[in-house]
């Protein structure tokens, strides 16, 4: 807060106030669910992950493997056409490292984040991801890393099957 | 500036209760790719820009907008997202070419409602929150809003529950030509009016059920659509109005907003007398009564005389005013706010002589009208011309 806030009239408001209903408010919370179907790509790819395989397509027209895969190119506007699988291996295209949590809360041990390109794909294409084995200060852009992956019988089909990327140390 | 915009092609999926062999990327993707083929049209060339009709909450993502463009055609293109029925995006992809901005516009509207578990609550969400809403959470289904239109429509121009039956055995019959519709049956109005009483007067099958689907517009101006070598369909006239979100204050008998719209239209359109010139009208008819008041509002026949219209087979596909030839959304399913563009869709076909089984013979104006659904006050209407 600037001193020129007093130049102004009125009092701040405080947590207090809200807490004690001296402001009137009115409280709803949505129930909202979903269940997405996921169609043939994304099904695809999502049981291929409980097998510890990651999986793209290709468009026979501009030679793009797109992954995660789709069954219709963006850029040729057409049906892609076989399944390719990809390695578990890649370059960081670019990482945060955050130090604040989903709710906000300030956090010891920062999360690593990033955009992993991956080994197979086409350009711009790869996966988003956490990186662990990694200190904070030796994570680089262009660092080799490789997925961990969750245990065959704790994979569900999700992007969480892989736990984290951690350098290959090559 | 181009003073004439028509419709050059367009794309639809079937329409159906559940789609789960398709993600909602997918559903939009099959029916683009339909409208540019039918329009023959590259999207990655030929189309200016590209308008998709969509609300987040239906849709369960927030700013939808970003999710469009890939299954459009429409990455690094102009793309905006209209929320509101497919209609409203029909009348901005209108309004962009007239600016003279745009010569080939793309208007996608599409429902993939059976992804979203909580229809009832997110319906609830769209009552007032001070007003209506606590009365929502203490058991009332929001439908009861359509129940209480329905009474007071019966009660004002002495429309019978039978009437309303009417509507409904005529339209689940329209849809059994209807390929694309999803709820076609051959029922009588007995079997209307012994179905299960929901929001009294309101019964089951008075009321449109919920269904998956998309349609793809294609809107060229006069010049492009002349490239094209296409005898496009005209739109003459389009028109929106919203009444008050005060239910409390609306008028309960009568639907304001399409009696707004669609004067607003028939002026745009020269028209004076609209039952001399429309041929036939796909309106909105989520729940029976709605097509019947939404008749007499458009001033295709008089207050209180569509009940008995409707009787006397006036809106029949070999009636004066075939209404609904598509199945309506009592036939089709509700497909929210893809609905007003599966109403235009019929209208264009139907102009097109591509109506299949139900086509209609030597017809040549059509209008289409869509209501956005419990609890709104607010439609548009666009009146078609070969």
């Amino acid at each position: 807060m600037t001193e020129n806030i007093k130049k102004f009239y009125g009092e701040e408001l405080s947590r207090k106030q809200i807490s004690d209903g001296k402001i009137t408010i009115v409280e709803h919370s949505p129930k909202v669910k979903y269940a997405w179907s996921c169609g043939e790509a994304m099904s695809r790819f999502l049981n291929e992950l409980k097998e510890g395989k990651l999986i793209g397509r290709k468009c026979n027209k501009c030679n793009r493997i797109l992954f995660p895969p789709r069954m219709f190119c963006e850029q040729c506007f057409k049906a892609t056409n076989e399944w390719v699988y990809i390695k578990d291996t890649g370059r960081i295209m670019t990482y945060s490292i955050s130090y604040v949590d989903t709710h906000a809360r300030r956090i010891k041990k920062p999360i690593l984040v990033g955009v992993i390109a991956m080994d197979g794909a086409s350009k711009n294409m790869g996966i988003m991801h956490y990186f662990d084995e990694v200190k904070s200060d030796k994570i680089k852009i262009d660092m080799r890393v490789k997925a961990v992956w969750k245990r065959k019988e704790e994979r569900e089909g999700a992007i969480t099957d892989i736990k984290y990327f951690k350098p290959l140390g090559e | 500036m181009s003073k004439k915009v028509g419709v050059v092609g367009v794309g639809y999926t079937g329409f159906s209760s559940v789609t789960p062999d398709v993600s909602w990327k997918e559903i939009m993707f099959q029916a683009a790719n339909r409208a540019y083929h039918d329009a023959g049209i590259d999207p990655r060339k030929d189309v200016d820009s590209f308008i998709t009709c969509a609300e987040d909450y239906w849709e369960g993502f927030s700013i939808f907008d970003e999710f469009v463009p890939d299954q459009l055609g429409s990455v690094l293109r102009p793309t905006c997202t209209v929320t509101a029925d497919g209609l409203y995006g029909l009348i901005n992809g209108y309004m962009q070419i007239l600016t003279g901005l745009m010569d080939i516009v793309v208007v996608e509207a599409h429902s993939k409602i059976s992804d979203l578990l909580t229809y009832n609550d997110v319906l609830s969400f769209a009552i007032d929150p001070v007003f209506n809403r606590p009365l929502i959470d203490l058991g009332a289904h929001p439908y009861y809003i359509a129940g209480m239109e329905m009474k007071r429509y019966m009660s004002e121009t002495g429309t019978t529950e039978e009437q309303c039956a009417e509507v409904v055995r005529k339209n689940k019959l329209n849809a059994m030509s209807n390929p694309s519709a999803g709820y076609e049956a051959k029922i009588n109005i007995e079997d209307v009016l012994s179905s299960e009483e929901l929001f009294a007067p309101l019964k089951r099958l008075d009321i449109s059920p919920l269904a998956d689907g998309c349609v793809v517009f294609v809107l060229a101006s006069e010049e492009a659509a002349k490239k094209l070598a296409h005898d496009p369909i005209w739109i003459k006239g389009v028109g929106w109005a919203s009444e008050t979100s005060w239910l409390e204050n609306k008028e309960w008998g009568r639907a304001v907003y399409a009696e707004l719209a669609s004067r607003q239209a028939y002026k745009m359109a020269n028209i004076t007398y609209p039952k001399k010139v429309i041929d036939f009208a796909e309106v909105d008819d989520k729940f029976s009564y709605k097509e019947l008041q939404h008749l007499e509002a458009l001033g295709l026949c008089r207050r209180g005389e569509a009940g008995k219209s409707v009787e006397e087979g006036a809106f029949d596909v070999d009636g004066v005013l075939p209404v609904n030839t598509s199945g309506g959304l009592l036939g089709v399913g509700n497909t929210l706010e893809a609905s007003g563009l599966q109403k235009g869709l019929e209208v264009v076909l139907q102009l097109r002589k591509d109506a299949g089984g139900r086509k209609l013979p030597d017809v040549e104006c059509g209008l289409a009208q869509s209501w956005r659904g419990v609890p709104t006050t607010s439609g548009a209407v666009a009146i078609f011309e070969v």
